[in-house]
C-alpha cells in the first residue's frame, strides 16, 4: 500500500489546516469562490470531520465580482456547518473605487488589500488561510506554509522564519498574524486533478458557454453587467468562452474554449501552453508586483 | 513531459492514473554563492519543455533588460523572484518549483549559497530527499560546499549528486573534473553514510542535464535528470513503528471522542492496542475515521481521527504509538543545534522547544561543544552564533515523546523558539535521553519550607529588583529591609557588587557572564526563599529572558519583580559611582545602557518611576504589598 500523489498532497493539508486550528487563537479561512477556495473548503471539511469547520469563512467582496461568483457564494453560505462573513471596503465604495476609472492598480489596493486588512482588523483575526499555491508566482514560490505578518500586515520576505520538517511556528505577538497556506505545495494540474477526482463543486464560469465579450489588451472581457463602458467600436461578441482563474470581472481574462466538462478542461490544461496567471491584469503592473502587492497586505 | 495531442475521455483517465501512481522525488540544490544552482534548474526545466510560452517570453524580455547578449536567456531569473534577488543578483531565500516527467514527480528547492541565508537552505534540507551540491570548476570545493555537505549529512540526507558546473570554462577538463570528485569525496568520507554520484555539467550550455554531452567522453554516467528519475529513494517511513501525534482532539458531540493526526510513521489498523506516550495508558483502536468512511488500515503520511476502545486522557502533544515498539519518554536529552537567529543561543537561556505537536519550555544545560565545520574540529563554546553548529543538553519543564533523529526524522527533529521575539531561532536533532533525570532525586526533607515559614510568621518571597546601574535599587531594597526587620521578618539582601567579590568574582561582564552571574542569584535566592526568608536582590539584571528564567525557578506568588525605572539621562546625571563617565569615555565596556542593552519589564509585579516617587516612599508601598499577600 502506497498512497498517491493526490493522497499525500490532501494528507498534507489537512495537516497544515489542523496546526492552524489548534495553535491560532481565532483563525479565519479567506474564501475567494475560485477553485482554490473551493478545494481548500473541501479539505478542510475532511480535515475536522465529523466536527464543524471550527473557524468561519471570510469574502472579502470588491463589488466587482463576476455575478456567477456571487450566487455560487450564497449557496456554499447555506450549507449546514458553514459561517460565511463577507466585507466590502465602504471606505472605497463610498470614494467611488472601481476597477475602469481607479484603473487595476488603484482597485485592487483599496478595495481587496485595504478591505482584507479592514476585515481582519475588524474581526480581530490572528490568522488567515488562503488557498495560494507556489507554483502559481516567482514571490510565491518563496513563501513559507506560515507566513508572518506584522502588526500593519507586512510581509517581510527578506527575513522569513525558517520552517524545517512539518514544524509550523505560530507565535506571535498581540496584533501580528499569520498567513497559512496550506495548498503551498499543489500545482495547478493538481487542483483540477483533485476536483475531478472529489467531484467538488464550482463556478460555472470555469465550464466554457457562449458569453458576451469584448477583445481588450489581449484579453477577452465578459460584459457582465451594464456597468462595463464599451469604448467607440466596440460591440459584444458571443463567443464560446471559459476562466481558468477567476476575480474582478473587468479585470480577467476568459480564453476561447470548448472545455464544457472537467475531462474537457483537464484535457485542454495539459495541452496548455501559458500558465494560468496570464489571464490576470494585475500582474503585468511591473515587475515583481506581486510582491509588492503582498508586502502592502495583499494575499 | 506534457502530451502533445487531444485526449479521449478514456485516455484521459488513464493519463491521470499514471500521474497518480508516480512517485515523488524532493531535492534539493546547494553550494556556494555563484556555483549556478539557479541556473541550472532554470535550463533543466526549459530543456524539458516545462516552461510556459508567457514565462518564456517574459524570461526573453527580462534578460535583454540584464545585458544578456542576445539569444541567451539568464535562467536564474526564472527563480530569484524576489526584488531583492533580483537587484543584488543574488538568491535570498528558497525558491519551490513542481514539475514531472514522465518517470517521476519533483519538486525542487533552489537554496541561497551566501553564509549568512543558511537557514533557507536548512530549510529545504529538512524536507528533501536528494541533494545537488555544484561546484564550480574553476574554483572546487570551498568552504560552503563543505559546510552545506555537512549540514546535508546532519540532516540526514542519504543521496548527494556532485555537480561539476562550468565544465565549459575548463575546455572539460578530465583532470579538472577528477580532481574536485577525489577532493570531495575524501571530504565527505568524514560524514555519516552519504552516496556521492559525481556529474561533470555545464548548466548554461547544457552539457550532460538532459542529454549526454559529446563533450566528456570520459563521463560514462547518466545525464542529471535520467539520476535524478531513476535514483532510487526508498520510502521507509510505513516501515518504522508506529507514532502518531495527536493535534487536535476531535470532539463534536457527547458521543463522538477521536484523536486527529497525521501518522509520522509506521501503519495502524483497527483493533490494534496502542500506548500513549508520556503517560504509557493502553488501548485498542476502535476505529480509524475519515469523511470517505472508516478505513480498516492506514500508513505512514495519512492524516486521519482515531478513536480508542477507552476513555483516556489524551491531548495536543501526546505521541499515540505502537505499543511493541514505544518512543522514549524523557525531560533531557542531548542533541545537535543549528543556529539560526541573530541574537546567539547562551547556555542557561530557556526557549520554547517545539516537537512534533508538543510545545515545552527548554534550557540548554550545558554546551558541549560547537563544531568547526571546515575541520570537524570540536571547540569548547558558551555560544552559538548564527549558522553555527554545536551539542548540548537541554532540560524540559515535562517529559516528551521522542525518537532519535537518526532513527526517525518525524519525531526526533525540534525547532527552539526564542521567548521574547517568537523567532525560530535553532533547530535540533536528538541523539539520546539524557539518564541522570531518572538516577538523580532529590533528597527529601522531612523539615518543609512550609515549616519554615510558618515557624517565622511570614510568607517567604524574593524581591527581584531590576533598574539601570544608579538607579536606586541599593537604596530602596536596603530601606525595604529595614522596615521588614524592624516588624520582625527574617530576610537577607543580595547585592549586586556584594555577590561580584565572591560567589561570582570569575565572571566578566559579557553577555555569557551576565547570564551565568543571573542564574547563580536565582538558585542562591531559592534556596532563601526554601529556608523561609523575605530575600531582595538587587541587580541590574538587564535580559528579559533571565528574569523569566529566575521567574521559573519559583512558585506562583513567590517571585515580584520591582522595576526601579530610572531614565538613562537622570543616572547619568547622579552617577554616583562615576561609572557612566568611564563607560562614555570606552574605558568601561559592556556597561548596560552605554553599549550593552537593557530590556525594561514589561509587566513587572511593582513599578517605581523614582523621578515621581521618593525612595521612602516606594520602600513603603513594597512593604505594604508583601504583607497585604502574607
Amino acid at each position: 500500500m502506497r498512497l498517491t500523489h493526490l493522497q499525500r498532497l490532501e494528507a498534507e493539508s489537512i495537516f497544515i489546516l489542523r496546526e492552524v486550528a489548534a495553535e491560532c487563537e481565532k483563525p479565519v479561512l479567506l474564501y475567494s469562490i475560485g477553485k482554490d477556495s473551493a478545494v481548500l473548503l473541501h479539505l478542510a471539511q475532511k480535515a475536522f470531520f465529523p466536527s464543524k469547520l471550527p473557524f468561519p469563512l471570510l469574502h472579502v467582496d470588491t463589488t466587482w465580482k463576476f455575478r456567477d461568483m456571487i450566487s455560487f457564494r450564497d449557496s456554499v453560505a447555506k450549507q449546514e456547518g458553514i459561517s460565511l462573513l463577507t466585507h466590502i471596503n465602504q471606505e472605497g465604495l463610498s470614494r467611488g473605487i472601481n476597477p475602469i476609472d481607479s484603473g487595476s492598480g488603484v482597485h485592487t489596493d483599496v478595495m481587496k488589500t485595504q478591505g482584507l486588512r479592514q476585515a481582519l482588523d475588524l474581526y480581530g483575526f490572528d490568522a488567515a488561510i488562503g488557498g495560494a499555491r507556489r507554483d502559481e508566482e516567482k514571490s510565491r514560490a518563496k513563501e513559507r506554509v506560515f507566513s508572518f505578518r506584522t502588526a500593519q500586515h507586512r510581509w517581510d520576505p527578506k527575513n522569513q522564519r525558517p520552517e524545517l520538517w512539518q514544524l509550523f511556528n505560530a507565535r506571535k505577538h498581540k496584533k501580528e498574524s499569520i498567513r497559512v497556506f496550506p495548498l503551498s505545495n499543489w500545482t495547478e494540474l493538481d487542483v483540477w486533478q483533485y476536483i475531478y477526482q472529489e467531484q467538488i463543486p464550482i463556478v460555472p464560469l470555469y465550464y466554457a458557454a457562449p458569453r458576451p465579450v469584448v477583445k481588450r489588451d489581449g484579453l477577452w472581457i465578459l460584459v457582465d453587467d451594464e456597468r462595463l463602458p464599451l469604448f467607440p467600436g466596440e460591440a459584444p461578441e458571443i463567443k464560446k468562452v471559459r476562466f481558468r482563474t477567476l476575480g474582478c470581472y473587468p479585470l480577467t481574462g476568459a480564453i476561447e474554449s470548448d472545455a464544457d466538462t472537467l475531462p474537457a478542461i483537464l484535457s485542454e490544461m495539459l495541452l496548455c501552453t501559458t500558465s494560468e496567471r496570464s489571464g490576470r491584469a494585475i500582474d503585468f503592473d511591473q515587475a515583481g508586483s506581486m510582491e509588492k502587492k503582498k508586502q502592502e497586505g495583499y494575499f | 513531459m506534457p502530451p502533445s495531442t487531444p485526449f479521449s475521455n478514456h485516455s484521459l483517465d488513464e493519463y491521470l492514473r499514471q500521474q497518480e501512481q508516480k512517485d515523488l522525488l524532493r531535492f534539493m540544490t546547494c553550494g556556494s554563492v555563484d556555483d549556478g544552482k539557479s541556473t541550472l534548474i532554470g535550463r533543466l526545466l526549459y530543456e524539458a519543455k516545462l516552461l510556459f510560452s508567457d514565462q518564456l517570453l517574459t524570461l526573453e524580455a527580462e534578460s535583454r533588460k540584464r545585458n544578456v547578449p542576445d539569444g541567451k536567456l539568464d535562467f536564474s531569473l526564472l527563480l530569484d523572484g524576489l526584488l531583492a534577488e533580483r537587484e543584488q543578483g543574488i538568491t535570498i531565500d528558497v525558491a519551490y518549483r513542481y514539475f514531472s516527467t514522465d518517470r517521476r514527480k519533483f519538486i525542487v528547492a533552489d537554496t541561497p549559497g551566501h553564509e549568512q541565508y543558511t537557514r533557507n537552505m536548512v530549510t529545504a534540507a529538512s524536507n528533501s530527499d536528494l541533494a545537488v551540491v555544484l561546484v564550480d570548476a574553476r574554483k572546487g570545493v570551498l568552504t560552503q560546499t563543505r559546510r552545506h555537505s555537512y549540514l546535508l549529512s546532519l540532516l540526514g540526507i542519504r543521496h548527494v549528486v556532485l555537480a561539476v558546473n562550468k565544465m565549459d570554462a575548463v575546455d572539460f577538463s578530465e583532470e579538472v573534473f577528477s580532481d574536485i570528485e577525489q577532493e570531495y569525496r575524501s571530504f565527505v568520507r568524514s560524514l555519516a553514510s552519504i552516496q556521492v554520484t559525481a556529474i561533470p555539467l555545464s548548466a548554461l550550455l547544457g552539457d550532460n542535464v538532459i542529454e549526454p554531452s559529446s563533450h566528456t567522453p570520459y563521463y560514462s554516467g547518466p545525464p542529471l535528470l535520467t539520476y535524478l528519475e531513476t535514483v532510487s529513494v526508498n520510502e521507509t517511513e510505513a516501515e518504522k513503528p508506529f507514532r502518531m501525534p495527536v493535534q487536535w482532539v476531535n470532539r463534536p458531540h457527547q458521543d463522538f471522542r477521536g484523536f486527529s493526526g497525521r501518522i509520522a510513521s509506521g501503519t495502524i489498523s483497527q483493533g490494534e492496542t496502542i500506548r500513549v506516550a508520556p503517560s504509557w495508558k493502553q488501548a485498542s483502536v476502535s476505529r480509524i475515521v475519515t469523511q470517505e468512511g472508516d478505513l480498516p488500515k492506514a500508513i505512514a503520511g495519512q492524516s486521519v481521527t482515531l478513536v480508542l476502545d477507552q476513555e483516556l486522557d489524551v491531548s495536543r502533544g501526546d505521541v499515540i504509538a505502537s505499543h511493541k515498539a514505544t518512543p522514549g519518554v524523557t525531560d533531557q536529552f542531548q542533541a545537535t543545534l543549528m543556529w539560526m537567529d541573530e541574537e546567539p543561543l547562551f547556555s542557561g537561556r530557556s526557549y520554547v522547544l517545539k516537537i512534533g505537536t508538543c510545545t515545552a519550555t527548554a534550557t540548554i544545560t550545558f554546551l558541549k561543544h560547537k563544531v568547526n565545520v571546515n575541520t570537524m574540529e570540536h571547540l569548547a563554546a558558551r555560544k552559538l552564533e548564527q549558522n553555527e553548529v554545536g551539542v548540548c543538553n537541554l532540560s524540559l519543564d515535562r517529559p516528551v515523546a521522542f525518537d532519535s533523529y537518526a532513527e526517525n526524522r518525524n519525531t526526533g527533529g525540534f525547532v527552539l523558539i526564542d521567548r521574547m521575539t517568537h523567532h525560530t531561532a535553532g533547530a535540533g536533532l536528538i541523539h539520546f535521553a539524557l539518564r541522570r533525570a531518572d538516577n538523580l532525586h532529590w533528597q527529601t526533607l522531612d523539615v518543609t519550607k512550609q515549616a519554615r515559614a510558618h515557624m517565622k510568621g511570614q510568607k517567604p518571597c524574593v524581591l527581584w529588583f531590576t533598574g539601570l546601574s544608579g538607579a536606586g535599587k541599593s537604596t530602596i531594597s536596603n530601606l525595604v529591609e529595614k522596615k521588614l526587620f524592624a516588624i520582625g521578618k527574617h530576610t537577607y539582601v543580595l547585592d549586586g557588587d556584594n555577590i561580584r567579590h565572591g560567589l561570582c568574582k570569575d565572571l566578566g561582564f559579557s553577555p555569557p557572564d551576565r547570564i551565568e552571574n543571573i542564574r547563580r542569584i536565582a538558585e542562591v535566592a531559592k534556596l532563601m526563599v526554601d529556608a523561609g526568608l523575605i530575600v531582595l536582590s538587587a541587580f541590574i539584571s538587564p535580559f528579559a529572558a533571565e528574569r523569566d528564567f529566575a521567574r521559573s525557578l519559583f512558585g506562583e506568588g513567590e517571585f515580584l519583580e520591582v522595576f526601579v525605572d530610572t531614565p538613562l539621562s537622570e543616572v547619568e546625571q547622579r552617577d554616583p559611582k562615576g561609572l557612566y563617565k568611564k563607560a562614555r569615555a570606552k574605558t568601561l565596556l559592556n556597561f548596560t545602557g552605554i553599549d550593552s542593552p537593557y530590556e525594561p519589564p514589561k509587566r513587572p509585579d511593582i513599578h517605581i518611576e523614582t523621578t515621581k516617587e521618593s525612595a521612602e516612599e516606594a520602600a513603603t508601598r513594597i512593604v505594604e504589598r508583601i504583607l497585604m499577600s502574607g
